[in-house]
């Protein structure tokens, strides 16, 4: 997996850091060893004289983030995101895997396709990529495109980002897919009821005169899917969780026995269709931001477990796409570089959850739904890591980012800690103080 | 005294400066008293995209003002000199004959310039933007913007990215506040005043820009609203503002003082919010029958355009009870009252440079 095997060679040895493997509840200050590319050892003082040491006093070692939901844009989108551009954010945000999305113009539907990112990814990729192939041709919700060829090429789930409406198409999708093991992504959107509305149907859609969409429009279709699921055995997991019916509906199956996981992103957690206020179209997202009682119920599927993973669902637009009349903005925002930081903020606090359970949601809980490996801070596993300094407070300034575009929710929120280095396979991809190691 | 201020004393208008008036809190009769409460009250804004957040005294603010500005229309010059080398500019995305009319003959009333500019495409589809289109019309001189737009929050888009004054005259389903305006001048004229009075908003709520304008107007100034259509037009949230909500009409309109009849849209039709106009008309119709079982004294107001016989009967629209011209007519006054409440403020230091400095057209 590593890329640049020669300095993959070079041992290095960080000492003295706070070392959480989240997956099995471990926290110890400790020293870990890297050598060729993999966590040699941990444990208190290592000595290892050849590897280069830094010393990690003060900073939390985690195993990299893992982002099951990214849109790098690439091919088609470049001015919006590359996926050079895309994994420094990523580097630079403490996730060292993430999948991308083949919404891309063309879309990923096929070998060829995959095989495109990849290359692109080890050309200029600094960061672990897996795409995620297209369920049907063109994504147009008509034949299942072909997943075998594309699974064989390095795709390691399938979905279709506008969402299926023919159950038929969906329900030969899943159970096509269980030949290949690979999870099928739903995005549960009934468009019947969503595709007039602009922003969640509540308060602020009457404040601001927008027509709107009910949160069942999304919820109709997870009760779909998971039923789907139970009926063909496929592995479903359900993408950008918005509403409290959909996590009850995934509670529900879950206890029945159906192999299903589901995921949300942090804008969902922590703000609702308050923040269209005034039209801000950097708050048009799909599924449109929801209200406060969504949101707890987000989280208690964060405590409970009927939610496996938080991602990102980092979605670039330019500010030309976004400085327009709210009902013609598009939908999306970004948000690799704010992640771990609001996780580890917001998250944390209103969660109420201890600092373990809640890592796992971006480390060995994503990692296990598409079948990748990371995660985990183990003896023999890739060398992974985010150093995490917990130290300094600071605003997000969204000028700093490395993502080609600035369209976040989160610009100017109060921040305490940041990523300080990020190691893929053993190399270091990214320091705060230096920027990016080519 | 600035040639500025003799013209307006002519013009017997009450003596503005810099977009502040004193308005007495009593009645018109003012007695000693009152005059000492006299508050200072100016329109917040650079411009006026609704009138969710405006508040009390704003409105009164415009109420007022539009009461002088009514006197002008019963001259026989009707022609005042405030905005006298000021541009109004309308900017229609969206086609209009009433609002628009109105905009232009208020703009010209104060003397303004009035450019108008039908946009049949919205921006997008023309390939340029509207802050482009508006920023070209502000450096040819343009000092305020009246546009209508198919789009919600598209002026308040613009007002965002550019520094004159826009003038929301309508934006796809969200406002419509010079009608709500003129809506509650007219009440006014009539009652009195607007608190404590029950208003009844009949149709199309959830795509209503009137009835949005309205509900907002009419909540702060303390008069109750019901909302009455068919559940398929009215969001269920409106109730978490305080507005009731019936979907029979005759439990509607008891005890009411006001009836808002809002134009239905035949296209609302094909996307069921309800099956005919027929059968809307059967049940959310206002008829004479209807009408004779409602408080005596009740306004009839329609926004326009009128289907007769769909959501208003012929003869009611025509009874004594029926305001639906006096508010076309007080359409003029409100928003020459708007006009000159936000684009006359640096009029007076315009007049001092002019005064200062020697010109070939002095």
């Amino acid at each position: 997996m590593g890329r640049k095997p020669k300095e993959n060679s070079m041992n290095i040895l960080i000492q003295n850091a706070r070392v959480l493997n989240p997956a099995a509840g471990a926290d110890q200050t400790a020293d870990i060893l890297i050598e060729d590319g993999r966590i040699a050892k941990i444990g208190p003082s290592i000595r290892a004289k050849e590897a280069k040491a830094i010393d990690a006093t003060g900073l939390w070692l985690l195993p990299g983030l893992i982002d099951i939901h990214v849109h790098l844009r690439e091919p088609g989108f470049e001015g919006k995101e590359t996926i050079q551009s895309g994994t420094r954010a990523a580097a630079a945000g403490g996730i060292t895997s993430l999948a991308c999305m083949g919404n891309t113009n063309p879309p990923i539907d096929n070998q060829t396709g995959v095989d495109f990112i990849l290359e692109r990814v080890a050309a200029t990729g600094i960061v672990r990529v897996y795409p995620v192939g297209a369920i049907t041709k063109g994504m147009e919700s008509c034949e299942i495109a072909p997943i075998g060829e594309m699974v064989e090429a390095g795709a390691v789930a399938i979905c279709d980002e506008q969402g299926i409406m023919d159950s038929q198409v969906m329900r030969r999708a899943m159970e096509y897919s269980t030949i290949f093991h690979i999870p099928v992504l739903s995005h549960a959107e009934d468009f019947a009821l969503s595709q007039d509305g602009f922003i969640h149907e509540g308060q602020m859609a009457v404040k601001l005169g927008l027509i709107s969409q009910p949160a069942e429009a999304e919820a109709i279709q997870v009760a779909r899917d998971l039923l789907l699921a139970k009926k063909t055995g496929a592995q479903v997991h359900i993408t950008h969780i918005s509403t409290a019916e959909s996590v009850d509906l995934l509670r529900f199956y879950k206890k029945k026995g159906v192999n299903a996981t589901g995921e949300t992103a942090p804008h969902y957690l922590l703000l609702t269709d308050e923040s269209t206020e005034d039209f801000n179209t950097n708050a048009k997202v799909n599924p449109p931001l929801r209200t406060k009682e969504d949101q707890d119920a987000l989280f208690e599927g964060l405590r409970d477990g009927a939610i496996d993973c938080i991602a990102s669902d980092h979605f670039p637009w330019s500010c030309e796409d976004k400085n327009v009349e709210f009902p013609m903005a598009p939908s999306g925002v970004i948000g690799l570089e704010t992640l771990l930081p609001v996780m580890m903020n917001q998250i944390l606090e209103r969660s109420g959850m201890e600092l373990a359970p809640l890592l796992r949601l971006v480390t060995d809980k994503p990692a296990k739904i598409l079948g990748i490996p990371g995660g985990v801070l183990q003896e023999g596993e890739p060398a992974d890591l985010t150093l995490w300094d917990p130290a300094p407070r600071y605003k997000i300034d969204k000028n700093q980012f490395y993502s080609k575009s600035k369209n976040t929710l989160f610009d100017g929120w109060e921040m305490k800690g940041r990523v300080a280095r990020t190691f893929v396979g053993g190399k270091l991809v990214y320091d705060y103080d230096k920027g990016f190691l080519e | 005294m600035s040639t500025f201020k003799k013209m307006m004393e002519k013009t017997a208008l009450p003596l503005f400066s810099n977009k502040t008036i004193l308005i007495s809190t009593g009645s018109d009769a003012m007695t000693e008293k009152s005059k000492t409460e006299k508050a200072k009250i100016s329109w917040k804004s650079k411009d006026c995209l609704g009138l969710r957040g405006v508040s009390r005294d704003e409105i009164e603010l415009v109420l007022n003002t539009a009461r002088s500005m009514k006197e002008i229309h019963s001259r026989t010059v009707k022609k005042v000199p405030p905005l006298r080398g000021k541009v109004a500019v309308s900017l229609f995305y969206e086609p209009s004959t009433r609002t628009r009319t109105s905009f232009e003959l208020a703009a010209t009333r104060l003397s303004a310039d009035v450019i108008s500019i039908a946009a049949s495409t919205s921006s997008v589809v023309k390939g340029e933007t509207i802050i482009d289109t508006a920023n070209n019309l502000r450096v040819m001189g343009t000092d305020v913007i009246i546009m209508r737009h198919n789009l919600a929050g598209a002026p308040h888009h613009l007002a965002r990215n550019i520094d004159i004054p826009v003038i929301n005259a309508g934006d796809g389903t969200n406002e419509h506040p010079t009608q709500a305006l003129l809506d509650m001048f007219t009440i006014r004229e009539h009652k009195g005043q607007l608190e404590g009075l029950t208003v009844a908003i009949v149709g199309d709520i959830i795509h209503g820009r009137v009835a949005h304008s309205d509900m907002w107007g009419l909540l702060t100034m303390g008069a109750k609203v019901r909302f009455v259509g068919p559940p398929t037009l009215i969001p269920e949230s409106v109730k978490d503002f305080g507005v009731e909500v019936y979907h029979n009409l005759d439990e509607a309109l008891e005890g009411v003082d006001v009836i808002n009849m809002l134009r239905i849209q035949r296209e609302r039709m094909t996307k069921n919010f309800f099956p005919s106009s027929k059968e809307y008309s059967r049940i959310f119709g206002l008829n004479m029958e209807r009408l004779k079982r409602c408080k005596p004294g009740v306004l009839v107001m329609h926004p326009g355009p009128i289907n007769r016989g769909v959501e208003i009967d012929s003869d009611v629209a025509d009874c004594k009870s029926s305001v639906i011209l006096e508010q076309v007519t007080n359409g003029i006054a409100v928003r020459m009252a708007l006009l000159y409440l936000l684009v006359s403020g640096e009029k007076e230091t315009h007049e001092k440079t002019t005064d200062s400095t020697p010109s070939l057209f002095e």
